[in-house]
């Protein structure tokens, strides 16, 4: 199973990691009996607490790719990387708590595309529900075939000795429990990422004598680059390490790719939607976001001390040479620099937790999608609750299959992280703003959001060939030359959203809006919102948004 | 039908920081005297991250174990 790898694991190492696996499939077995309907299995009985949707919520953003992915985005850009954590999060959370989430909740809706086919027609869901399951399969191999990568690199275990383990791992707890393993488990992943990588920024302030010791290093190390500067590079392409302007970050991340992941992608509603009523519903994104805020801690400030105390400089996967390490590789390296036995086992099962839960999420995100808004509506119409739930126990373990085959079909493309923005600006951008649109706009038809949604999506696609096959059209669709492939992701997904807007209004202008009784429960307008004035101050999802927006603020500044 | 009796997730993430504490803190122990091959080993964080999660797992498991009433 192992060759030579980064960090040699003790057997107290192995032990932990062992026990890791155990607790989740015994987990899986024991809530098994409690998802025998399809509310149950599909929507975790919808009787969440608000902390346990929250840290759900929150954690299903949390898997490996995302917690090596960006801490080597942040050896390479430095504290740019936290506008990821940011602006492109704690907004769009605010806002899917405050303004969406009653909607999403009112109508009772089991899933976005479900949602779609509630306020236009089946097509628009039923588009939104193959894309959305076409993006989770991809995602979910791209995530399985990234982390065996790490596992190769760092421990030397056999890479598909890492797929096929974890993912039959997951694929079993998954289909015995449905949504309630995957929120379970994320629950558990949120405390083992948290324990297992808070030592790393401890341990690294100490070395360097704190924040201003670590910046100094890093002048020391980089002389003439800025890597703690949050805002005050971004008024031009060159002049930071990213190669972005402050108007890609503000309307590209934070206006829409954030607005459509954190609003519309299903992975994550679907752990709001399990909450047990719709205050806990609205308190969950915000819980999410007091923690999101914090993410940075354990994630780009470990890059940042990578910049500080690493002995030997990090370098892009592309043009990697005997010996070399990637950026990808700074938070093992890390722990390894920091992490004796014990520890190590506790940070690799962090990382292993990480990678499990993702892909759980997707998994249990795509059997729903398939089962309730492709099977039930397009496939089979009229079958038993009892039938759903073992349709969605099969496509958990057939979607695991799958996801396996596009992991080894991931091998294949040089640059991971360009593939998985470049499936976030396809899918996700257009997806805003139809939901959007269609949530706060009477006005908006059936044929409107069809047509706006793919416009949306098709106009992401052909942009993103156009760069490909024309490098020039970069100073078009990025605003210059000098955009590199996160600037264009963000200018790609901004644009799209704009089709997507202008596509859905021109086409619902044309044609028939749907009467006010449909729209009941469903649009702003026709929907009585329940009031929170009886509510002491403390209780009311408004009071901690305003507190969640000004912590935000707040952490701009400091980091201006 | 078997909801009222579902044991809450905070029990089973007591169980497992409790025994991780338990395994880290003691793994600490026997090699506190070993010779140090990572930075800052002198600190010795295996026995008080140890502790740590030992207490928090031990808070947790109790406060959240089945049939308390919660």
């Amino acid at each position: 199973m192992t060759n030579e790898g980064m960090i040699t694991l003790k057997a107290v190492d192995l032990a932990i990691i062992a026990i890791y696996f155990l607790a989740v499939l015994s987990i899986g077995f024991y809530l098994k009996r409690f998802a025998q309907t399809g509310k149950d299995f599909f929507m975790a009985g919808r009787e969440m607490t608000a902390w346990v949707a929250g840290l759900s919520f929150v954690s299903a953003n949390l898997g490996s790719l995302e917690l090596l992915g960006w801490a080597g985005s942040s050896y390479q850009y430095g504290i740019l990387a936290a506008h990821w954590y940011w602006i492109g999060a704690i907004p769009a959370m605010v806002f899917l708590a405050i303004v969406m989430m009653p909607f999403y909740y009112i109508s009772k809706t089991h899933s976005v595309p479900g949602y779609l086919t509630l306020r236009y027609d089946r097509a628009a869901g039923g588009l939104s529900a193959v894309t959305f399951a076409i993006m989770t399969i991809l995602m979910s191999g791209v995530n399985m075939y990234a982390m065996a990568v790490v596992m190769k690199v760092v421990l030397g275990w056999n890479i598909h000795f890492s797929i096929w383990v974890s993912s039959l791992t997951v694929g079993i707890y998954v289909a015995s429990g449905g949504l309630y393993s995957a929120i379970f488990n994320e629950v558990l992943q949120f405390f083992l990422i948290w324990f297992g990588a808070l030592l790393v920024p401890i341990f690294g302030l100490m070395e360097t004598g704190g924040w201003k010791g670590m910046v100094a290093r890093i002048q020391q190390n980089f002389p003439g680059q800025d890597f703690t500067h949050l805002w005050s590079g971004l008024g031009k392409f060159q002049d930071n390490p990213m190669g972005m302007h402050w108007t890609g970050i503000v309307f590209g991340l934070g206006a829409i790719v954030s607005m459509g992941y954190w609003t519309t992608d299903f992975l994550v509603v679907q752990r709001v939607l399990a909450a047990k009523d719709i205050r806990s519903a609205k308190m969950a994104p915000l819980i999410g976001a007091f923690f999101k805020m914090a993410v940075p801690l354990i994630v780009i400030l470990p890059g940042l001390l990578g910049l500080a105390v690493l002995p030997m400089h990090l370098f892009p996967e592309s043009g990697l040479q005997a010996g070399q390490h990637s950026y990808n590789e700074v938070l093992p390296l890390m722990l390894a620099r920091y992490f004796g036995p014990g520890l190590l086992g506790l940070g690799v099962t962090a990382l292993v937790a990480g990678f499990m839960a993702g892909m759980a999420g997707n998994v249990s995100a795509f059997a729903t999608v398939w089962t309730y808004d492709i099977y039930r509506p397009f496939l089979r119409k009229t079958a038993t609750d009892h039938h759903y739930v073992s349709m969605g126990r099969w496509c958990t373990m057939i979607g695991l299959v799958i996801s396996i085959g596009t992991a080894y079909l991931a091998m294949g493309f040089a640059s991971i992280m360009d593939y998985v923005q470049a499936l976030f600006s396809f899918f996700i951008a257009p997806l805003f703003a139809t939901v959007v649109l269609g949530m706060l706009w009477k006005r908006v038809t059936a044929a409107g959001g069809f047509w706006g949604l793919l416009a949306g999506t098709v106009s992401s696609v052909g942009m993103f060939l156009l760069v490909k096959f024309n490098p020039a059209m970069l100073a078009v669709i990025a605003l210059s030359p000098h955009a590199k492939a996160l600037a264009e992701d963000m200018y790609r997904a901004l644009w799209s959203c704009l089709i997507g807007v202008a596509v859905t209004v021109a086409v619902s202008l044309m044609t028939k809006p749907k009467t006010e009784s449909e729209l009941k429960g469903l649009v702003y307008g026709s929907t009585v919102l329940p009031k929170e004035g009886d509510l002491p101050l403390t209780k009311r999802p408004l009071f901690w948004a305003v507190v969640v927006l000004a912590i935000f603020v707040i952490l701009q500044w400091i980091f201006w | 039908m078997h909801k009222d009796v579902i044991i809450p997730v905070w029990f089973f993430v007591g169980v497992l920081l409790l025994v991780y504490g338990i395994l880290i803190c003691a793994s600490g122990l026997v090699e506190w005297s070993a010779p140090q091959t990572t930075t800052l080993a002198e600190l010795h964080a295996p026995v008080w991250w140890g502790g740590l999660l030992t207490v928090v797992g031990a808070v947790y498991t109790a406060l959240f174990r089945p049939g308390r009433g919660r």
